[in-house]
């Protein structure tokens, strides 16, 4: 049950180069900051950075099974890019672990989620809210 | 050089008809993990209520950021592509985008303001139906970082 007040279950989810690669060619954003460790360094990043895109759509994930497993429950969906995921160039890459709490309940049903993503402990999704139906 | 205030109302669009295909909804979703049936399987779609395989809730990026870019590459807007760094984005969905939908996409400046060295650009894109049902809003906030 989505009850106001209740904390849900973090989850983790992955990153690794071929993720960025991958994300980089579905959504046509080549930025070279995600891809390229040369220039993402030149540009005073740690290293490649994940597209912000890539963890919204993680945080979409995490919020989709919230709903049955229904993407098309999601009807509003809203972050806030706080840090960037840097994503080391290793077998392992980088985790986003995303937690989230049942924010309020609408009168058409609908439950609004405040969800946070953290990578080693630093927020990289903050005021990051979707509105849900349930069924 | 920082973006150009006089942008502030400007408006791009619409843009060319983009069709929404089953092979692109299910690269998309294969590409950030998605499994849903809903997204590869338009059988388990029909039964879920839906014409068609669905795009999951971040898919409307594709069609929103090739709007926003008609204006974020003008160079009169005088933005610093690499020194941007994207803010905020937010989707207001009526309905899910699904296989089938040929939509368009207009986007408008809302907002420039300072904030210290950096600046913020808050666009406003609603992608629509050819037929002109609104699917969806997306907000972006673009930041560019001053020296």
């Amino acid at each position: 049950m989505l009850t106001p007040g209740s904390e849900l279950e973090p989850r983790s989810f992955p990153v690794t180069r071929l993720d960025l690669v991958k994300y980089a060619g579905v959504s046509g954003d080549f930025n070279v900051i995600h891809w390229n460790e040369r220039i993402a360094r030149s540009v005073g990043l740690p290293n490649v950075i994940a597209h912000g895109m890539f963890s919204m759509a993680q945080a979409g994930r995490y919020v989709t099974d919230l709903a049955g497993g229904d993407p098309g429950a999601v009807t509003e969906f809203s972050v806030r890019f706080s840090s960037p995921v840097v994503v080391p160039d290793d077998d392992n890459g980088a985790v986003i672990e995303i937690s989230g709490t049942v924010a309020e309940q609408f009168d058409d049903g609908r439950v609004a989620i405040d969800i946070v993503a953290r990578q080693d402990g630093t927020k990289v999704l903050s005021r990051t809210r979707a509105v849900i139906r349930v069924t | 050089m920082s973006p150009n205030p006089e942008f502030a109302g400007r408006t791009h669009g619409p843009s060319a008809p983009y069709e929404v295909s089953r092979v692109k909804i299910a690269e998309f979703a294969t590409a950030i993990g998605e499994q849903s049936p809903l997204c590869f399987d338009k059988t388990a779609a029909q039964a879920a209520g839906y014409p068609d395989v669905i795009a999951p809730p971040t898919f409307a990026i594709v069609v929103s950021a090739a709007s926003s870019g008609g204006l974020v590459r003008d160079p009169d807007f005088g933005i610093n592509y690499a020194m941007v760094v994207h803010g905020e984005q937010s989707f207001d969905h009526a309905r899910p985008l699904h296989a089938g939908d040929v939509v368009t996409a207009t986007t408008t400046v809302e907002q420039i303001r300072p904030i210290g060295k950096h600046t913020s650009v808050m666009f406003r894109t609603e992608i629509s139906t050819t037929d002109g049902e609104l699917v969806c809003t997306a907000r972006n906030v673009l930041v560019e970082r001053g020296e």
